[in-house]
């Protein structure tokens, strides 16, 4: 278990602490320790079945750890998992826009539901549709949007209510790279307003080495490693993220990952290319 | 929650209205055949009328029934993670499902009484009996609502879950008194009828609507019903977040 120093403690926007979740026998994270500090984009890598969502599901409070520690905002995600809840946002790898309502309604609904307030509900669906440039399509249903369109609109509901800490998961698979500059330009947007912690997972390493401050390299539930992307090709005396992330992994093909996690995967990167 | 299924149903008014037919469909051709059979009424001069109440919850119990598929299909597609993260309650995310298939039951037992009222048959257009109606059927919807997201929290696949849900939709409607009156069923029937929360919705359903009581107390059924829904979301609140597993 990492010993973090107290000042990382207090700067923290993300403490782990000795995570460990287990699925029966089958051990998912085996005691990983981070912190990511507050306004920080902090990109966590890795193959599939190394962990990464299983350890975002324990920091947005859909599971429970087996063993350790975890605070978001300074909240334990064990004992303050509704004070957790309404200090982010999130979403999901998978697509989480309700395909049976219109583009407005589905901000309108995520509005109400992450509890922004009535009277500035209006006002900050308008600031995320200018943002993301949702304009064109907002009164389509859901079902007849492309990927790019869908993905936008995802993390348009997601800033909403400007959360302290944003958790995205994979959140330009599927993107063409100007529909990825919107995105980025507008997560950085909101960190320089209002400071919001990023945190993102990503199978993209030229993205990750470009948006992230600092990154962790998942493989077989543990971190494999950590530091700036500068850090990291000067530890693995590396050119790139790629050539690190292959030498941190033992350069092993995926194994990770059931049918229904790849039939999954699939289903979705071809509904949102 | 209930805000977002008033759209959904906005958008795809032909839902409501192929969802209608059936009910439609048990009432004019199985009530017609039927329609002189004393016993099947219990006594009751009309089986069709007789019919009203049973065939009215039996449509709001099959689209309860199968709203867990819907939760697996929120589970496949992130919706559920999604939700699951924000600070709604558990209970609040399960009530405000029941309430769409309440929402839905209540769109559908309109349209059976429009065409209950056109067709003149003979039951009573009392207002408060009217709402009484509605009440349970809501009441009632929103509990096996609750009880199918327990089922859909158990299993993985929406395959699994329609054999599941034939399985439980079919004694659930058979052995209740939509169709006939516990009291012409055998006594070993007649014990799982009385343990059927089905059996207490249309009861009461029939009670207000057409003045006939099989025995029991109007306020009973709707302390079953509630206590049912009481028991079934709470039960819910803690399995459904399991469907994320």
């Amino acid at each position: 278990m990492t010993q973090l120093a107290p000042v990382e403690e207090l700067r923290a926007s993300v403490l782990v602490d000795g995570l460990v979740v287990r699925f029966g026998e089958v051990q998912a994270v085996a005691g990983v320790s981070f912190s990511v500090e507050s306004g920080e984009v902090f990109g966590l890598l890795g193959p599939n079945g190394a962990g990464k969502t299983t350890t975002i599901r324990v920091l947005t409070t859909l599971l429970r750890p087996t063993e350790g520690q975890a605070f978001v905002a300074g909240h334990d995600v064990l004992r303050e998992g509704l004070a957790v809840r309404q200090s982010i946002g999130y979403v999901p790898q998978a697509i989480s826009i309700d395909g049976a309502l219109t583009a407005r309604e589905n901000l309108e609904f995520y509005g109400r539901v992450t509890g922004v307030p009535k009277r500035e509900r209006a006002e900050r669906i308008d600031q995320a549709v200018e943002a993301m440039a949702l304009g064109t399509f907002l009164d389509r249903l859901g079902r007849t949007l492309s990927g790019g369109m869908l993905r936008r609109l995802e993390i348009a509901t997601a800033l909403l209510k400007q959360p302290e800490v944003l958790f995205l998961d994979e959140p330009t698979l599927g993107l063409d790279p100007t529909a990825r500059r919107v995105v980025w330009d507008r997560l950085e947007l909101l960190r320089a307003e209002a400071g919001t912690t990023v945190f993102v997972t990503t199978h993209q390493m030229e993205e990750a080495e470009r948006q992230c401050d600092r990154i962790a390299i998942m493989d077989l539930g543990r971190i494999a490693a950590h530091g700036t992307p500068d850090q990291l090709r000067e530890q693995f005396a590396a050119a790139s993220l790629e050539d690190v992330f292959t030498a941190a992994t033992g350069g092993r093909l995926e194994e990770g990952g059931t049918f229904r996690d790849v039939r999954a995967s699939r289903k979705r990167t071809s509904r949102l290319a | 929650m209930g805000w977002a299924e008033v759209r959904k149903l906005r958008h795809d008014h032909l839902d409501i209205f192929t969802r209608s037919v059936q009910p439609l469909l048990w009432l004019f051709i199985f009530g017609t055949a039927l329609q002189n059979n004393r016993t099947l009424s219990g006594g009751f001069h009309d089986y069709r009328a007789y019919l009203v109440p049973g065939v009215m919850a039996q449509a709001a119990l099959f689209v309860a029934i199968f709203f867990g598929l819907g939760v697996i299909w929120e589970r496949d597609v992130g919706q559920l993670q999604r939700l699951l993260a924000t600070p709604i309650p558990r209970l609040g995310i399960v009530l405000g499902k029941a309430t769409g298939a309440g929402i839905r039951a209540f769109a559908q037992g309109l349209v059976l009484l429009v065409v209950v009222a056109i067709t003149a048959l003979s039951i009573r257009w009392n207002v408060l009996d009217i709402i009484g109606v509605f009440v349970l059927l809501l009441l009632g919807t929103g509990g096996f609502a609750c009880l199918s997201m327990i089922l859909a929290s158990l299993v993985r696949t929406r395959e699994r879950f329609m054999g599941i849900g034939q399985l439980v939709v079919m004694p659930l409607f058979f052995a209740s008194s939509a169709l006939y009156p516990i009291a012409i069923m055998p006594t070993w029937l007649q014990v799982v009828a009385h343990a059927n929360p089905l059996s207490y919705e249309v009861h009461g359903m029939r009670e207000l609507l057409l003045g006939i009581s099989a025995g029991g107390w109007l306020w009973l059924d709707f302390l079953v019903v509630g206590s049912f829904l009481a028991i079934t979301a709470v039960v819910a609140a803690k399995t459904y977040p399991r469907a994320i597993l």
